[in-house]
């Protein structure tokens, strides 16, 4: 793994709101690294502030921010550094784009859907005009929709369908990095398996690396190349598809993962009791100790990153 | 049949009710919605719901799952007498929901508990628990305060909302999803009836939330004995859940058996292609292709003649099943499945 192979780098990204019951830690010191084509799986639970993450990495910023701090380095260069105008031309849909959550209910009704899809090319880049057409002729090849669709409304296409659009929008800049938020979270069985076979081979066929920001455990491993579990404002830990969906290190993972219910098998789900921590108000020390079956004194202090068989974990139970 | 512990509870729940009664009874439904041109003017059927049969027993829990279109919320809320069937009966312990009066419809519906699938939308949001859950019992006729408080005391603990007090001051919007759901739950159980109606119930949930609403649920039809119907997209959470599978595609039911047959042995070339679509954390998924059927579900106004699957089938048969409707064949014994591939 050389240096220049990192795509983006994450280092120590906090962002803090400020609301009237006191300062929300959504993304409390979050670092991790991605290589070029490749995808990384953000896995937790609701109020985990994974979608914040998201958010922070584009600069998608709220006003309410308290706390946006941190280093993000795109190739080289750290972004954060940019002044908002050099962000928005050199890096978000030029370089990172984002599928939002429920992005396929917010498209535009008014509007056919390949003026939508064009947008960010004309925006960003100053495609002209019959230019735009053959541009998203391609993407939606691309991504699975008939070319003759371009003209029709949000209102006649299938959810599947607009969520295809949806990915369009996002990849229509030729990005390196596409960020998806729940992609596929209200979506029939088989149309959730065709979307997937859609980023598959948009990560096979054009290279693209991607951030899949979910809860669905079982879903994220139809993409992921890496995993890193967020819990209260943390990754707690960072490792291998292959390493993580064996033998999840993090009492917090392992408790995921014993809640998916498995088709076949005799294993019945577990939950996890307890409930996450408000984001208002942390508990010192590790954050997961309430609901950890392992604790133990040293929990009441902070845990670091440790590095096990070439993953990152959290957790006392691994120094 | 693998000898998990899954099978062990079904097979002794089987034996206990062997000889047990039927509590709902569907024979032949249809519902169609008639299209209008302008206002006036027919232009055609949605036929959301196609010839519909199969009994629910005392005590059982089935699970009819579909994708979105397929005519399942339709078939629900027929069987909760919010439509009216276009043909083919609804019997509930014994009546027709069609011959019932106001009155009738009354009692049948203090008989009947709906779990809906999202639900902050559920609940009214200017309520408070305790009047959102005293209010069915208001309807019911339930006079005395006291004996009301009771009764919202009692199913507050069934639902593990607890201490009570903490909760009953409170508005919908101060609760997690999860307890929400809960809220709803108690709610459809307060007036103590004989069937749960549970549409999606656990969809809008966390993964963990998920487990921990269905655990609740199935502990609650077993303290009971109630006959659940739920009703889900989601084919991993149905294996520990229900007894029987009803599989549903453009408003028939196209497959129908015990849980471990559909899942181990799937007939229809659709149930196959949901189980397929249907992912289990494992690294090498990302690694492969899956094999979705082309296309997507028809639309009920004008479904495919013959078997409505035809068009996306991988073993379709030209001259059979794009000609003639498939009967239910019943390739091993309580395994039915309506495929001309098992003639």
């Amino acid at each position: 793994m050389s240096q220049n192979n990192k795509l983006l780098r994450i280092e120590e990204l906090v962002l803090h709101f400020s609301t009237t019951h006191g300062v929300v830690q959504a993304v409390d010191g979050v670092d991790f690294e991605l290589e070029s084509n490749r995808a990384v799986v953000i896995l937790g639970e609701s109020g985990c502030g994974k979608s914040s993450l998201a958010k922070a990495i584009l600069r998608l910023l709220p006003r309410n921010v308290q706390t946006y701090s941190g280093r993000v380095y795109l190739g080289g260069t750290d972004v954060m550094k940019l002044s908002e105008e050099e962000f928005r031309q050199n890096v978000r849909w030029a370089v990172i784009s984002m599928v939002p959550q429920a992005a396929m209910n917010a498209l535009n009704p008014v509007l056919k859907v390949g003026e939508q899809v064009s947008e960010p090319a004309t925006v960003h880049l100053g495609v002209g005009k019959a230019d735009a057409v053959s541009l998203v002729k391609k993407m939606f090849q691309h991504v699975g929709v008939p070319e003759d669709f371009i003209d029709r409304y949000p209102f006649e296409l299938s959810g599947g369908m607009r969520q295809r659009i949806a990915i369009a929008m996002a990849l229509v800049t030729s990005p390196n990095l596409i960020i998806l938020d729940e992609p596929t979270s209200a979506l029939d069985v088989l149309t959730q398996a065709s979307i997937f076979n859609v980023l598959k081979r948009l990560k096979k066929e054009l290279g693209i690396s991607f951030i899949l920001i979910t809860h669905d455990i079982a879903t994220s491993s139809e993409l992921a190349d890496d995993v890193a579990v967020m819990y209260a404002g943390q990754i707690v830990e960072v490792s291998d598809a292959y390493g993580f969906f064996d033998k999840p290190l993090h009492p917090y993972s392992q408790k995921l993962m014993a809640s998916v219910p498995r088709l076949h098998g005799d294993k019945e789900p577990e939950f996890i009791t307890g409930r996450p921590p408000s984001l208002i108000a942390l508990p010192t020390g590790c954050r997961f100790k309430d609901r950890c079956p392992f604790r133990f004194e040293k929990c009441d202090e902070d845990p670091p990153m440790f590095e096990k068989e070439g993953r990152l974990v959290r957790c006392w139970l691994y120094s | 049949m693998v000898s998990d512990g899954n099978t062990g509870v079904i097979e002794r729940i089987e034996k206990k009710h062997q000889e047990r009664k039927v509590i709902l009874s569907i024979d032949g439904l249809r519902v169609w919605f008639e299209l209008r041109r302008f206002g006036f003017g027919h232009a055609g059927y949605v036929k959301a719901v196609d010839g519909v049969t199969f009994d629910v027993h005392e005590g059982e829990t089935i699970a009819v799952v579909g994708e979105s279109g397929c005519g399942k919320s339709s078939l629900m809320k027929t069987i909760l007498g919010l439509y009216k069937p276009t043909e083919g009966k609804v019997v509930f312990d014994g009546k027709d929901l069609s011959k019932l009066d106001n009155k009738g419809m009354h009692w049948y519906h203090s008989h009947v508990g709906y779990v809906q699938q999202d639900p902050y939308g559920a609940l009214p949001p200017f309520m408070n628990i305790q009047r959102i859950l005293e209010e069915p019992l208001i309807v019911g006729g339930i006079k005395n305060k006291d004996i009301r408080l009771q009764r919202i005391h009692k199913s507050m603990e069934e639902v593990r909302l607890t201490p009570a007090e903490d909760f009953l001051q409170k508005f919908p919007h101060m609760l997690s999803g999860g307890q929400q759901q809960r809220v709803v739950i108690a709610r459809a159980m307060i007036m103590e009836p004989k069937l749960l109606v549970a549409d999606e119930p656990v969809s809008m949930l966390d993964a963990s939330v998920r487990v921990e609403i269905l655990t609740l649920l199935r502990g609650l039809q077993e303290s009971h004995n109630l006959s659940v119907i739920y009703i889900t997209h989601d084919l991993s959470t149905v294996s520990y859940f229900s007894e029987r599978i009803f599989v549903m595609y453009a408003g028939n039911l196209i497959e129908k058996a015990k849980v471990r047959q559909v899942l181990d042995n799937p007939l229809h070339p659709y149930t196959r292609a949901l189980l397929t679509g249907t992912s289990e954390p494992d690294a090498r998924n990302a690694e492969t292709f899956k094999e979705i059927p082309p296309g997507e579900p028809p639309s009920l106004v004008n479904p495919p003649t013959g078997c409505r699957f035809h068009p996306r089938c991988p073993q379709f048969m030209a001259g059979l099943c794009d000609v003639k409707f498939p009967p239910d064949f019943e390739p091993e014994p309580g395994h039915f499945v309506a495929c001309w591939l098992y003639e």
